[in-house]
């Protein structure tokens, strides 16, 4: 594989991404899968980085999956989304930042389709302001979340405690990225390196220090895919997914899949749990999984956060074996405690698939 | 002595310059490249007789006598307009009176690398029919880039063509031929090999065309799969991996080959939309000239003593091009006679 013909394409697709002063939106479902990940976002911009980043908690849901699942009207969208605008300009923000991948294509594809149907916008505003009185600007950016740790990657790498290398052999790590499907494939212009060979986390990889490994189901679904998951009848679909990828990646040997979508850790992670108890097959090295990771909990490791702190303790796949690679500490027996001290629970062990 | 100025050396610039000189004109051709011949330069062999594309631009060189003026490696930099004549002025420093203009500046291959999922660039194992050309007129091995003979080849039409994504919608003609034509190159040079041609349609519109295409199907066993590449990805062996639905059976596929070769289309030249701005010629959607009238005057250009021919106007076969310049030389010569 030639990665001059890759950086050649990474050229085209850039984009402006704004360098401070952002209106957060947070994701309906991130913060039940990875409880953390956002909370760290915010920690590492406010603290690591010193940049004003302002969340409302009166935003609601952009309404993605429902409209993927077409059980709301465009109309209904894009009135949702007028409303989460009137809050950024409400607040004095026009720098607007989407914690889930969905939201941002949904956000983007309704800015897009403004601009060529601008009597919608005009509905929309109608709407807006007959259920609420409120009205809005358009933002003069818009970024997902995963965007601003790419622009960033390199301050980030600068104040890391941690590289990407493997203790014991000296070695970059080998990563895998999928990157959500929402976050590029719509509008390919609008993601970093665009929809086939995105740039967004490989970028971060290799600030970080570690080795990008590409592999032939990489564009493949993750397993989400909303109606191979919703639909409980088409669950197959999406375990069958999930599998097909691990298929492919296993050859490489990855240490661990990175994220940016709130799904595919979710089920890329699960997953593979469900195929350890179903078929007996592990895809990580000595029984364990290949561990998941989400872009947050990434930039957590490397600046030093306790892994406890970043939630990696909620994972299905045990994350220990990587952070033993690297080299950080952690402290098994804080693992199943929350922030107050107190003990949040311990999971069953499952049968086959090895956990801490 | 009237004077006739080409602008574009190719196989179309070419014969319509010997053609003119013959009628008794004052010829120039200019030429951008440093040799005449445009893309038959880098061609090996043609559809449909398979005849060696080094003759067939030996014979349209050798008629370019003394008398022709060449510009080799220049450029046309302005164009005035008078009453009478036009005033070229060409990069080389020459300042021409011409009495009318042949525009034949041909056609761009499709940048391959625009069709991203296919991997032309990136995967070692993807080339272009342009490429395969390149290979056999060099009187190389089609090999793997391991060194190895590839034994399974994958051959994607319509690459770049009929392709609203690429932003290109018309059918570039020569593509389904030429991949039959290299397809069967390719099982002659390396017999035990499986070769898969993914399609859309077959547009088999020439004479014998489709005698070729029963011929590689019966007499060399090249397979023939109706659907569209919808990605390809780099395996860990540098073999590539093919995912197409085959619309026959209704049935998604997937596949490994050795090697892939994209049959890249024909796009407006660079050079087209240059000359453009400087003659003032109009062009149409599709990126190529427009021309006066489909049926009865396809050599004439929207401007009075401008004409065009070969591929600047469309995607075209050499004989239609050839047949073109042809007919672009007597509409010349009518003008000049009014």
């Amino acid at each position: 594989m030639k990665l001059e013909g890759k950086k050649t394409l990474w050229k085209e697709y850039q984009k402006e991404i704004a360098s401070d002063n952002y209106f957060y939106a947070r994701s309906c479902i991130r913060q039940n899968f990875f409880p953390a990940s956002e909370t760290t976002f915010l920690r590492v911009l406010r603290e690591e980085l010193g940049k004003t980043i302002h969340e409302d908690a009166r935003h609601t849901t952009c309404t993605g999956i429902v409209y993927h699942s077409d059980l709301v009207t465009i109309e209904t969208t894009m009135t949702v989304i007028a409303r989460q605008f009137s809050l950024m300009t409400q607040s004095g923000y026009l720098n607007y930042v989407a914690s889930c991948i969905t939201s941002f294509g949904l956000y983007t594809e309704i800015l897009d389709m403004w601009e060529h149907f601008p009597e919608m916008e005009q509905k929309a505003r109608e709407m807006l302001w007959k259920a609420t009185k409120r009205e809005f600007e358009k933002p003069k950016s818009l970024a997902h979340a995963s965007d601003i740790i790419y622009k960033f990657r390199n301050e980030i790498a600068a104040k890391s405690k941690y590289k990407l290398i493997n203790l014991n052999t000296g070695q970059p790590l080998k990563v895998v990225e999928h990157i959500g499907c929402h976050y590029s494939k719509m509008f390919p212009h609008k993601g970093i390196g665009g929809a086939e060979y995105p740039y967004v986390l490989v970028g971060m990889i290799e600030a970080f220090g570690g080795e990008v490994v590409d592999y032939p189901e990489r564009r493949h679904c993750c397993g989400f895919g909303f109606r191979q998951y919703i639909v409980k009848a088409n669950r197959g679909f999406s375990i069958a997914s999930s599998r097909k990828k691990f298929e492919s990646m296993t050859p490489y040997k990855p240490d661990f899949i990175l994220t940016n979508c709130p799904g595919c850790p979710y089920f890329l992670d699960r997953w593979q749990y469900a195929i350890s108890e179903m078929e007996g097959i592990t895809y990580g090295e000595n029984g364990h999984g290949i561990p998941v990771l989400t872009y947050e909990e990434l930039t957590g490791i490397v600046l030093g956060y306790n892994p406890w702190d970043l939630g990696l303790q909620t994972h299905q796949v045990a994350v220990e074996p990587l952070l033993d690679k690297i080299g950080i500490p952690y402290d098994l027996s804080q693992k199943y405690l929350g922030s107050d001290g107190e003990f949040i629970g311990k999971p069953e062990k499952p049968s086959v698939l090895k956990v801490y | 002595m009237k004077h006739v100025l080409v602008i574009g050396g190719g196989v179309a610039g070419m014969e319509a310059s010997v053609r003119l000189s013959q009628m008794g004109y004052a010829v120039s051709i200019v030429e951008q490249s440093d040799k005449l011949g445009g893309k038959l330069n880098r061609w090996h062999s043609l559809s449909p007789d398979n005849s060696n594309a080094s003759d067939l631009l030996g014979k349209l060189k050798s008629q370019i006598h003394q008398g022709i003026h060449k510009h080799l490696n220049t450029e046309v930099l302005s164009v005035i307009k008078n009453k009478l004549h036009f005033v070229v002025g060409l990069s080389d420093g020459t300042d021409l009176k011409t009495d009318a203009i042949l525009v034949s500046t041909g056609f761009d291959v499709f940048d391959a690398q625009k069709k991203e999922e296919y991997g032309y660039g990136i995967y070692d194992n993807v080339i272009t029919s342009a490429d395969l050309e390149q290979i056999f007129r060099d009187e190389d091995e089609l090999k793997t880039t391991s060194g190895t003979a590839p034994k399974r080849i994958g051959i994607i039409h319509c690459v770049g063509s009929r392709d609203e994504k690429a932003g290109h919608t018309y059918c570039s003609q020569v593509c389904c031929i030429t991949a039959v034509k290299q397809a069967i190159e390719i099982k002659e040079h390396l017999p035990d090999s499986e070769v898969f041609c993914f399609y859309m349609d077959l547009r088999m519109f020439g004479r014998k065309f489709e005698d070729i295409y029963r011929d590689a199907q019966v007499k060399h066993g090249i397979q023939f799969i109706r659907g569209r590449l919808s990605e390809a990805f780099e395996n860990p062996d540098g073999s590539v991996m093919l995912k197409a639905e085959d619309t026959l059976l209704g049935k998604p596929l997937k596949m490994n080959v050795d090697k892939v070769i994209l049959m890249v289309g024909m796009i407006a030249s660079a050079k087209t939309k240059k000359i453009k701005e400087l003659l003032n010629l109009q062009i149409e959607d599709d990126g190529f000239y427009s021309i006066a009238d489909t049926h009865y005057e396809s050599t004439k250009s929207s401007v009075p003593g401008i004409f065009v021919a070969g591929a600047c106007t469309g995607p075209k076969t050499i004989e239609n091009t050839i047949n073109d310049a042809r007919a672009a030389a007597i509409q010349i010569s009518e003008y000049l006679k009014q």
